[in-house]
């Protein structure tokens, strides 16, 4: 306490050089971490200049035209703006109501399995597409969506006679597809954290729940869902945080031009404009943009939530 | 716990019985639903190639004869075994690269009285809600001469923001006295980290080990901006090549048409079993670190 008191009365420059004394050494350990967050992180922000440049790879970044925001607005106002935030809020919001709600449901299921051995062997099968690399995952899509496969020929069966071909070339089944194929990988993965919240509910407020003669629906309504909501609404947060970015890795791997009018977003349109065509200063302005709307996004997820609930992610 | 539960279900009445035996039935259709995908691929790539392009649909069993030219086929690849070592080095040299840093950003973020640890900290999060996006990125690699290196696959992830801040929480989470009795025995930072944080935040490593390395296997995008030379290709873009972009021209040659296109589908089958199968060994042996990864990542630090 003293110390601290007397750390107060000094000058800027002793209070350095107590502090260089002191943790210099973890300092100087730590030099090749600062440099690679400058190197790979604040240099490439820097670089996202050449969004208000007429950025030629021949002048350089600093040699090139400053040009303002005339990218920005070229996009904005251009046939692709509204259909790449469409495509990209269609494609978040859907995995959002589907993807989910459906990890807390299949906790809440396994949580009311009696049979160890049955709990374990459903937990270790539904993790397991998880571990299958995004690419085997979207090459089995592309083989079970193609021409006559299983999947085409049940839903022929069902009623869907007009399917030429590949489902993956058509316009309305590309949302569905990549949902429920997000969902066959990670159902099981995502209700790991909720097993993990229900676990640590107190057994003690369910005997009392009995006691007082609770049935076993009104013990889940009152004690297991209050129980995991602060782990739902860290998570939910987390989600409409990233409502504007839907990666671009799945998308490329499963779309093709023509269902560019649906599957295109965003994230995977600054891919092809920026780095395919070798537009570089358009491309980074529409990454930009979305970075932007992204931090902005998620701040304010964030504090919403602090104000409502009092839960945050800091 | 366990105990609880049982006797719990002692005295419940027939609704939940019932609810019971529906629930049953519905984790039996969604383990099903989870695992058929898988088994299909298994069985296909074994079946005879020509009946797998006459029938398609549901099978249960493989089109016999069981034939293993699809295989055969995969193994002549000669990229396939490149991408394995390609993968392999930057599996091992990339985890290298991770741990250290990952252990040395994580100690000085939870120093107990540092003056920078704030600034720095700052610095660090602010990356994690903000990039300058893909296309700087990749200027910056091809302003550093990475191109065409596995380097440029290493370097730009050598660490993961989050998975530092799990270190650091499992730093911070060390009985301060350790620390302490460290530096009054004059242990330098460097040797307070390598004996004390190191040996006792091994299980915290495991997890983060795992997370960076199967990172590392399933990572193709990078690769296929960065690099050209096919036998650098690690082993998730030359599946890319052959399973999403088709070009699968060189296991397929010296055929006829018909058992081309034939051979072309179940070769597909046959290259996720060779590049899945690994991990899959791996899996159960390594399943309890990873959920006690998610559990670590899930305290709020």
């Amino acid at each position: 306490m003293s110390r601290h008191q007397k750390d107060g009365t000094q000058g800027i420059a002793v209070r350095l050089k107590k502090d260089w004394i002191e943790n210099g050494g973890a300092y100087l350990l730590a030099l090749a971490v600062l440099a690679y967050y400058l190197l790979f992180h604040y240099k490439p922000m820097v670089g996202a200049v050449i969004a208000f440049k007429d950025f030629s790879s021949s002048k350089g970044i600093w040699g090139s035209k400053w040009i303002g925001v005339r990218y920005f607005s070229e996009f904005f106002t251009s046939y692709y703006f509204l259909r790449l935030v469409k495509n990209t809020l269609v494609i978040s919001l859907s995995s959002l109501i589907f993807a989910f709600p459906l990890p807390i449901l299949f906790a809440l299921l396994i949580n009311e399995v009696k049979n160890d051995r049955f709990r374990k062997t459903v937990q270790t099968i539904s993790y397991m597409p998880h571990f299958i690399s995004m690419v085997v995952v979207c090459s089995m899509v592309r083989l079970f969506t193609d021409g006559n496969s299983f999947i085409v020929q049940i839903l022929s069966f069902f009623g869907h006679n007009n399917l030429g071909g590949n489902l993956l070339n058509e316009k309305s089944m590309f949302v569905p597809i990549y949902v429920v194929s997000g969902i066959w990988q990670n159902l099981g993965w995502d209700c790991i954290i909720y097993i993990a919240a229900l676990t640590s509910i107190d057994m003690q407020l369910y005997e009392a729940a009995r006691v007082d003669g609770a049935g076993r629906f009104q013990q889940t309504l009152h004690i297991t869902l209050p129980g995991i909501l602060s782990t739902v609404v860290m998570l939910l947060i987390l989600r409409i945080g990233n409502l504007m970015s839907v990666g671009h890795e799945k998308i490329i791997l499963l779309y093709n031009e023509r269902v560019y009018d649906t599957a295109d977003v965003i994230s995977s349109y600054v891919y092809r404009r920026g780095l395919v065509q070798g537009d570089w200063s358009f491309g980074t302005a529409i990454g930009l943009f979305n970075s932007v709307i992204n931090f902005v996004l998620v701040i304010s997820a964030n504090a919403l939530s602090n104000r409502l609930s009092g839960v945050g992610l800091w | 716990m366990a105990a609880n539960r049982k006797k719990s279900c002692l005295d419940e009445g027939t609704g939940y019985r019932v609810f019971s035996v529906f629930n049953t039935c519905l984790l039996v259709l969604i383990l099903f639903l989870t695992a058929y995908p898988v088994y299909f691929v298994l069985i296909a790539s074994i079946s005879d190639p020509t009946k797998m392009v006459a029938n398609y649909g549901l099978m249960w069993l493989p089109h016999f004869p069981l034939s293993l030219t699809s295989y055969r086929m995969v193994f002549r690849h000669s990229l396939l075994l490149s991408g394995f070592g390609n993968t392999l080095f930057i599996v091992i040299v990339g985890l290298a690269f991770n741990m250290v840093l990952t252990v040395l950003g994580a100690y000085l973020l939870s120093l107990k009285n540092s003056l920078l640890k704030k600034p720095i900290a700052y610095l660090i999060l602010f990356t994690m809600y903000f990039s300058g996006g893909i296309v700087p990125g990749y200027l910056n690699i091809k302003s550093l001469h990475l191109m065409n290196t596995l380097w440029a696959l290493i370097l730009p992830g050598a660490i993961s923001t989050y998975n530092m801040l799990i270190m650091r929480s499992a730093i911070g989470a060390l009985p301060d006295a350790l620390m302490e009795a460290a530096k009054l025995d004059g242990a330098s930072h460097f040797q307070r980290i390598l004996n004390v944080v190191v040996p006792l935040t091994g299980a915290t490593s495991a997890v983060l080990m795992l997370y960076y390395a199967v990172g590392h296997w399933n990572a193709w995008f990078n690769a296929s901006l960065y690099i050209q030379s096919p036998s650098r290709f690690p082993l998730q873009l030359v599946l890319r090549q052959v399973l999403i972009l088709g070009e699968d021209s060189e296991m397929a040659s010296g055929m006829d048409a018909g058992s081309e296109i034939a051979a072309a589908t179940v070769i597909k089958y046959a290259l996720i079993v060779i590049s899945t199968v690994p991990i899959m060994l791996l899996y159960p042996f390594l399943q309890r670190f990873f959920v006690k990864g998610v559990m670590i990542g899930s305290v709020k630090g």
